[in-house]
């Protein structure tokens, strides 16, 4: 009897305890891979701008909601990039956790599965790391999912903009050997890219593709090599655009202009290569001149311990930005009228000004190039500080 | 055709790394063990973290991962595995019981991993260009190459030559007959079991010079090297040997002269075939 009367007085004071406690914190759920194949890309450039964006609004007192300073309380899970997991997560963030907005998923495939079960909860999801020509067609049927990367047809458009350029300049022919992962992402873009290659002139003399984590890419290294073009480009994923790379230093591929997609923009790419990717073309890209950029990256340095990487780094942390500014702007946390204020206004974030139209941003850098060190943003929409492209001269140091 | 014969038996030199470990363990010891690729992933960790952090040879990085692999797979078997020899009535039931609790390990060791490197294991050492026969190759998968000769030929001397080699041998063909011969099974299949999960890890570390590896990708190297162990016949070295220079092989080959999107198909292509004609695989034995 005694225990029971404890027990009540326990249940009692820990419902008192977290009504308090509701009332000046804002709960934010973050799900994403920290296992599983997109793991190496989340922790790059997921995980730490999220880490970034909590310390830094909890350091300056929170969000400011009406008139009451939120303090943020972040709620992560794991999907294992399964996106069963992730759905089952999500519903528990919603109806368990009941935190007040999420942070998009990482991946095409991720926030695309996820915007049904996000937008029945009525979260706004400012994706990110999700690349698609099906933006429009998607926010029609989802009105709470907005894009900010960029679409397929941009990536490959910034990608034939330079092969033209290089052919122009008498750089390279109209050969280009082409290849890319087995996988939806790959075979999206390739697809895309031999009717746009084609159309302006190009001949696509080699164009193979091969299997997610592929152990050897020297046949297909090889095989670019014997096709004589003097471009190529590689709509690779992680593991394999590193593979790729150490094939070509290994071949000494004699290319002018050498592209590969996903992570050619991560620090670690240099890292790993040193000097020899000199001169080589990827995905993403930035402006480190821009004070503002040059700021946040000094920042993910030091508050994360980890470089930010040249592309989608700067994105992700702008999109928790606008989450940010709709929530104060809207001084609610209704996120019907979040979700509508961030369609309704402009953001000022470390990509500059943003905005949605039909809940697409048309503000991204498509192509960047490493130049000395430093990758940099060569193509782009709505950006500023594109630096010219470079022929790629060799692989030596 | 030359490009095909060294880059084919040089990724061979990598699957047999992966393969004959396991083939040690599941031969040997019977354990079905789920968690090999994530014991070469550690290898490969080790390799990585090391290197990045205090520029450590990855050759180096080999030596030092040999008994402590050794000391930590033994361990495994002792305290986690025994428990399940013990109380299975027959082979079947050990198998289920350890594909179970050696899942669940894997998973563990993941959690690990990923507390210490969540990201890519990105690092490069000896990515040299070579010439083998007017084929140019790396440095770093010769070396892997050659590593994977050296376990392949000691290891096979070892299980034919060595005393406690034909006791390991006899375990693999049946524990009861080995018992009765006076052979101390429990001891001989953790001595298996740790010898198998050490060439894991050793090849682990070799395989992370030229393959850019994270925690979670164990899976696609316990399925490798399952695919490998059962073509090749359970409990021979040879076998595992054998079916990682076709596998390596096959797979260079397709790359190079029909496309490189048919590697995966190619390598079920033979696996099936091989199965459908000799169910017990290459070297195995027929069920008596």
């Amino acid at each position: 009897m005694i225990r029971r009367s404890l027990l009540a007085l326990a249940a009692a004071f820990t419902v008192a305890g977290t009504s308090v406690y509701a009332q000046d914190m804002i709960k934010i759920g973050a799900i994403a891979p920290k296992t599983g194949p997109l793991a190496g890309g989340a922790v790059v450039t997921q995980w730490p701008n999220v880490q970034l964006w909590v310390e830094e609004v909890n350091a300056r007192g929170g969000l400011k909601v009406g008139d009451k300073q939120m303090q943020i309380e972040l709620i992560e899970y794991d999907d294992k990039t399964n996106p069963g997991e992730h759905i089952k997560l999500a519903q528990r963030l919603a109806t368990q956790d009941k935190v007040d907005f999420v942070v998009a998923p990482y991946g095409t495939g991720f926030n695309i599965a996820t915007a049904p079960i996000y937008g029945k909860f009525g979260y706004p999801m400012i994706a990110v790391s999700a690349i698609t020509d099906k933006a429009d067609e998607l926010t029609e049927r989802y009105s709470n999912l907005f894009f900010t990367l960029g679409t397929t047809t941009a990536f490959v458009d910034g990608v034939k903009e330079i092969l033209i350029e290089q052919r122009d300049a008498g750089n390279i022919g109209n050969e280009v050997a082409m290849v890319n992962v087995a996988d939806a992402f790959g075979i999206e873009l390739a697809d895309r890219a031999r009717e746009l290659f084609t159309e302006a002139g190009f001949e696509i003399v080699y164009d193979k593709s091969y299997p997610l984590g592929t152990p050897d890419l020297s046949p297909v290294m090889k095989g670019a090599k014997d096709s004589g073009a003097k471009a190529f480009v590689a709509w690779s994923y992680p593991p394999d655009s590193f593979g790729l790379a150490e094939q070509a230093i290994i071949e000494n591929l004699d290319v002018s202009v050498y592209y590969s997609a996903v992570a050619t923009s991560f620090p670690a790419f240099k890292g790993a290569y040193g000097n020899k990717i000199n001169n080589v073309l990827g995905a993403g890209g930035t402006n480190v001149d821009d004070p503002v950029i040059a700021a946040y990256r000094k920042a993910h340095m030091d508050v994360t311990g980890k470089t930010a990487d040249y592309w989608a780094s700067a994105n992700t942390y702008a999109s928790l930005q606008i989450l940010e500014q709709a929530i104060e702007g809207a001084a609610t946390l209704d996120r019907g009228v979040v979700t509508q204020y961030i369609k309704d206004n402009s953001f000022d974030t470390v990509m500059g000004k943003l905005s949605f139209e039909n809940q697409v941003s048309k503000t991204f850098w498509s192509v960047g190039q490493w130049q000395d060190g430093v990758f940099r943003g060569v193509k782009g929409s709505n950006v500023e500080g594109a630096v010219p492209v470079r022929a790629k001269d060799g692989w030596s140091e | 055709m030359v490009d095909i014969l060294v880059s084919g038996l040089l990724l061979s030199g990598t699957y047999a790394l992966v393969a004959m470990g396991l083939n040690l363990q599941y031969g040997v010891a019977k354990i079905m063990n789920l968690a090999n690729g994530e014991v070469l992933v550690l290898g490969a960790l080790a390799s990585f973290w090391l290197y990045t952090t205090s520029q450590i040879s990855p050759i180096l990085t080999v030596i030092m991962v040999i008994p402590v692999a050794f000391i930590g797979n033994w361990l495994i078997y002792r305290f986690l595995l025994t428990p399940l020899v013990r109380r299975s009535k027959s082979q079947g039931a050990l198998e289920v019981d350890s594909i179970l609790a050696t899942f669940g390990m894997s998973f563990i060791f993941i959690g690990i991993m990923v507390s210490i490197e969540g990201g890519f294991f990105f690092y490069k050492y000896l990515s040299e260009p070579i010439q083998i026969l007017g084929s140019t190759t790396s440095l770093n998968r010769l070396v892997a190459f050659l590593i994977a000769v050296l376990i392949g030929v000691g290891l096979y001397l070892w299980l034919n030559l060595s005393r406690p080699g034909v006791a390991v041998r006899a375990v693999s063909v049946s524990s009861e007959a080995s018992g009765l011969v006076g052979i101390n099974v429990p001891q001989v299949s953790a001595l298996a079991f740790a010898l198998g999960g050490t060439i894991t890890a050793v090849g682990g570390a070799l395989i992370s010079t030229f393959i850019t590896l994270d925690a979670s990708i164990g899976v696609v190297f316990t399925l490798k090297a399952l695919i490998i162990v059962i073509m090749g016949g359970v409990g021979d070295i040879r076998g595992a040997i054998v079916a990682a220079i076709i596998l390596g092989v096959v797979e260079t080959a397709v790359a190079t002269l029909i496309d490189p999107g048919l590697t995966l198909a190619a390598a079920y292509f033979i696996f099936v075939i091989i199965l459908l004609f000799r169910p017990q695989g290459l070297f195995g034995r027929r069920p008596v």
